[in-house]
């Protein structure tokens, strides 16, 4: 059998797959081009890009509402705080964000702390009252969300549950409570027990946890745990029980939550914030849409939307259905001191990272 | 049968060809060395990360970083894991393949297909699939048990091959010598299958070490998933690039194993004529115990993934076709994978022609790196890409390039593997020709070489664009700002527990991978011969 059998033989094939492979070719160099475009910083021309670590569905929703009234398009970079934060101060003066959007303050502080912020304008500062900002000004809060120990209902009875954040640690809670410490959310309890107690107490507390606790990958996935009767309690915020309530339950119709009070560590309230940064070619409107979420427009998102997160602005109300901020006697913590990278340090030491 | 040089066909081009013409065939395109060494020292790029940054980390914290308690419960976790599901998926996959191949089992074709199936289903989904229907499974039991349903195809696959091609002389010589038919299957099959076990196991093993949403969701710790949270919590801090240096050492670990259960002994049927169809074994009363293996193999790997996903497209309803968004999705993963595709077969061509048209040790060192760094996990990839673009190149920072660059150092081995084979059949004396009617080396690769292996190129490409549909570790750590493939759309809904919302991401891309499965199935029917 010769090649020439064979070129006849598989012939038609060959060509199609030729003509495949070359034209595939073509498309490749004219969509290489595309491709960047199309997919990529596309925001350059028109609009602004966000670094969001926020809820993806919260953003989008804020997007969507002041793109339809101020026409200005938001491309969104979804990730989380200290990712997405520690990225910004990698980017430094080269990066393509405009707007950082967090869940919780340590990550805004880090990106402040490398003075990647631009002021914001005393016209948004004053949109949201003085404990929910920093003093410098730099950044400022946009929505809230409290500690809570969300428990299973079967298997305690509220006098059961632990008093304070740092009974947690103690031997009886082993293999008994569940969180999720590669999230943000998590990190940023830590900063507020580090700031609240110091570094010896933390790391304490810290080394008890890598003994007693069940990590799981994401809030939700933990207080899923927590109903399915895989542990007992979770240490996570309050918004994932009543988006889950509000939805079909199905994930929370076991699960209680407990509000810890008392100005104790596990009672705090966490601030998500928002910033311009300072390398921003589009100064302008990114500074129109940070003052629009903490304005008028991004606070009733908070009150009439899905996300169950507290509003912050002056005198703009939360979900009803939440508890009262004003009723949590969370521990006061100056926002601007929470630390992410000694957080994580402690953690990565602890072996929880 | 394609034997495609023979001594008299190169004699009768010689009188034709003169000879400045000879010389150059000898050493036709020299530049494609140059070519291959530039590719291979790109592909080298995050190991020589790696190494810098440990050393630019400086050794104390470096120390500090590797030598603690956690990196030790990591390695234990991934040494357990490799030694439980590696030896499972060996029994198991030796077992199918002896029933479909060997027996008279009932519908062994029909078994082969399906043992093959569960490749269309991404890890990360089948592991869904079954936290879905025990949402307690986790830990080294259930990583275990999803790994083992996930990847048993990747050992089926040559196992199968290599069983149906076996000539059955060996075996019956050793019979009429009076030898059990256990002993004759240990001493005779076993060792011819020696190949296939190693290489299908170490693709096992370097999958379990580079897996990410199978275990993350499954909260099995391994390095891969620790790296992540690192990334997650610092981007590119120490921590993430020390964890990921001694992942790279595990790599470098397995490769030395598998190349020292290897051996050097060949293995090929020598002799003349072919060898002759085996007789299937009669299984007699045993068949229905027997049908069990196959039956239980399924139901798990294709059932479990099945049954559930329509649970979550039913409890989902028309609420989770959101046509607009899975649509872009959709659009953007195809991109990204044809473009990423023959931006890999390109990559691998020099490579592939150097192997065939030019061996010697150059080409081998090269090929040897290109296949450490198919090795690699995406996460090592992507955590060296990130972190070299935005210090370095920031130009190409959270481009599109930058990700199509990471899919190709992932996978080159896929594609080269499918090349080499393809360009082999291309005769170098229909390049010869060519170039003798007066064609440029290159116009002469592409318009005889290329082409003739166009069939099996495509192939590999398509095997390539496969694997990036449904990469997800590396695409979310390097996609430009605004990117949502498939498989990041799957993960950040599934990760907000919204499974009814993910499931039609996890749909599209099943449906992606079985025309694709098919044609492996195929290839492998083909490559033994039936």
């Amino acid at each position: 059998m010769t090649y020439h059998i064979q070129v006849l033989h598989f012939g038609v094939p060959m060509r199609l797959a030729f003509h495949l492979l070359s034209g595939l070719t073509a498309l490749i160099l004219s969509s290489a081009s595309v491709s960047t475009s199309v997919l990529a910083q596309n925001a350059d021309a028109d609009g602004i890009v966000v670094y969001n670590a926020q809820h993806e569905s919260l953003t989008a929703e804020w997007a969507a509402g002041f793109t339809k009234q101020t026409g200005i398009k938001v491309t969104l970079r979804n990730g989380s705080d200290t990712e997405l934060g520690n990225l910004i101060v990698q980017e430094g003066k080269a990066s393509p964000a405009d707007v950082f959007l967090t869940e919780n303050s340590p990550s805004m502080v880090l990106v402040e702390q490398a003075g990647l912020f631009a002021p914001l304008p005393a016209d948004t500062l004053a949109e949201v009252p003085a404990n929910f900002r920093p003093a410098t000004g730099g950044w400022i809060g946009i929505a809230a969300r409290s500690t809570v120990f969300a428990y299973d209902k079967a298997k305690l009875k509220p006098e059961q549950v632990p008093k304070s954040l740092l009974d947690l640690a103690d031997p009886i809670w082993k293999g008994r409570w569940a969180a999720s410490p590669s999230g943000a959310d998590f990190q940023a309890i830590v900063s507020a027990l580090l700031e609240l107690k110091g570094e010896d107490a933390t790391t304490a507390w810290l080394k008890a946890m890598k003994e007693n606790s069940v990590p799981y990958k994401g809030n939700s996935t933990a207080m899923k745990a927590v109903n399915a009767g895989q542990v007992e309690g979770a240490l996570i915020y309050h918004y994932y029980w009543f988006g889950d309530q509000a939805k079909t339950g199905e994930n929370s119709k076991n699960v209680e939550l407990a509000y810890f009070r008392h100005q104790d560590p596990g009672a705090f309230v966490s601030i998500s914030g928002g910033g311009v940064l300072a390398s921003s070619k589009h100064a302008d409107q990114a500074k129109a849409f940070v003052k629009w979420i903490a304005g008028k427009g991004g606070q009733e998102v908070l009150k009439n939307g899905t996300s169950y997160e507290y509003a912050v602005g002056v005198d703009a109300p939360s979900n009803p259905k939440l508890v009262p901020l004003a009723e949590l006697q969370a521990p006061n913590v100056e926002v601007s001191k929470l630390n992410s990278k000694k957080v994580t340090d402690l953690m990565t030491a602890a072996g929880l990272l | 049968m394609s034997i495609v040089r023979t001594p008299l066909r190169s004699e009768s081009f010689r009188p034709l060809v003169k000879r400045d013409f000879l010389r150059r065939t000898r050493n036709p395109m020299p530049w494609m060395v140059p070519i291959a060494v530039i590719i291979a020292l790109l592909t080298l790029l995050p190991l020589g990360f790696v190494v810098w940054i440990t050393v630019q980390t400086g050794w104390n914290t470096a120390i500090a970083l590797i030598f603690r308690p956690r990196i030790g419960e990591l390695l234990l976790n991934t040494v357990l894991l490799v030694a439980i599901t590696v030896p499972l998926c060996v029994l198991l996959a030796i077992a199918l393949a002896w029933l479909t191949e060997r027996s008279d089992i009932p519908g062994a074709r029909i078994w082969a297909w399906l043992s093959v199936a569960p490749l269309a289903v991404p890890a990360f989904v089948q592991s869904y699939a079954w936290v879905s229907l025990i949402p307690s499974l986790h830990g080294l039991f259930g990583g275990v048990l999803v790994s083992v349903l996930a990847y048993l195809p990747f050992l089926y696959l040559p196992v199968s091959a290599t069983l149906r091609r076996l000539d059955p002389g060996l075996e019956e010589a050793a019979a009429s010598l009076g030898q059990p038919p256990w002993q004759v299957f240990w001493h005779v099959v076993l060792p011819q299958l020696r190949l296939a076990l190693c290489g299908g196991s170490l693709l096992i093993a370097l999958h379990l070490l580079a897996e990410y949403g199978l275990f993350a969701m499954i909260r099995f710790d391994t390095f891969t998933t620790a790296i992540f949270d690192q990334f997650q919590s610092t981007y590119s801090g120490a921590a993430a690039h020390m964890l990921a240096g001694v992942l790279v050492m595990c790599c470098l670990a397995l490769l030395a194993i598998e190349a020292a259960f290897r051996g050097g002994a060949r293995y090929a049927r020598i002799g003349s004529g072919a060898a002759r169809a085996h007789s299937p074994k009669r299984l007699g009363p045993m068949t229905l115990p027997c049908l069990l293996v196959p039956l239980l193999t399924t139901s798990l790997a294709l059932g479990v993934p099945f049954v559930t996903l329509t649970g979550w497209l039913i409890a989902g309803g028309a609420d989770i076709w959101q046509v607009t968004e899975i649509g872009r999705a959709l659009g953007q993963t195809l991109l990204l994978a044809v473009a990423g595709a023959i931006l890999t077969t390109f990559a691998a061509i020099p490579m592939a022609w150097l192997s065939i048209r030019r061996p010697g040790r150059l080409q081998r060192v090269l090929e040897a790196s290109n296949y450490i760094v198919g090795a690699l996990p995406g996460v090592v990839i992507a955590l060296a890409l990130a972190t070299v673009t935005v210090r370095v190149a920031l130009t190409l920072y959270q481009t599109a390039a930058t990700l199509l660059v990471a899919y190709a150092l992932m996978f080159v081995p896929r594609a080269l593997v499918s090349l080499r084979a393809s360009i082999a059949q291309a005769p170098l004396e229909l390049e010869q020709a060519a170039a003798s009617l007066g064609r440029s080396p290159i116009q002469a690769l592409w318009a005889v070489t290329i082409r003739l292996a166009a069939p099996g190129a495509t192939a590999g490409t398509a095997l390539v664009a496969l694997g990036i549909v449904n990469e997800l570790t590396a695409t979310q750590m390097l996609a430009p700002t605004g990117t949502r493939t498939l498989a990041m759309a799957f993960w950040s809904l599934s990760g907000e527990i919204d499974y009814a919302g993910a499931a039609p991401y996890a749909v599209i891309m099943v449906l992606f991978s079985l025309p694709l499965t098919w044609l492996l199935y195929t290839q492998s029917k083909r490559w033994a011969g039936r």
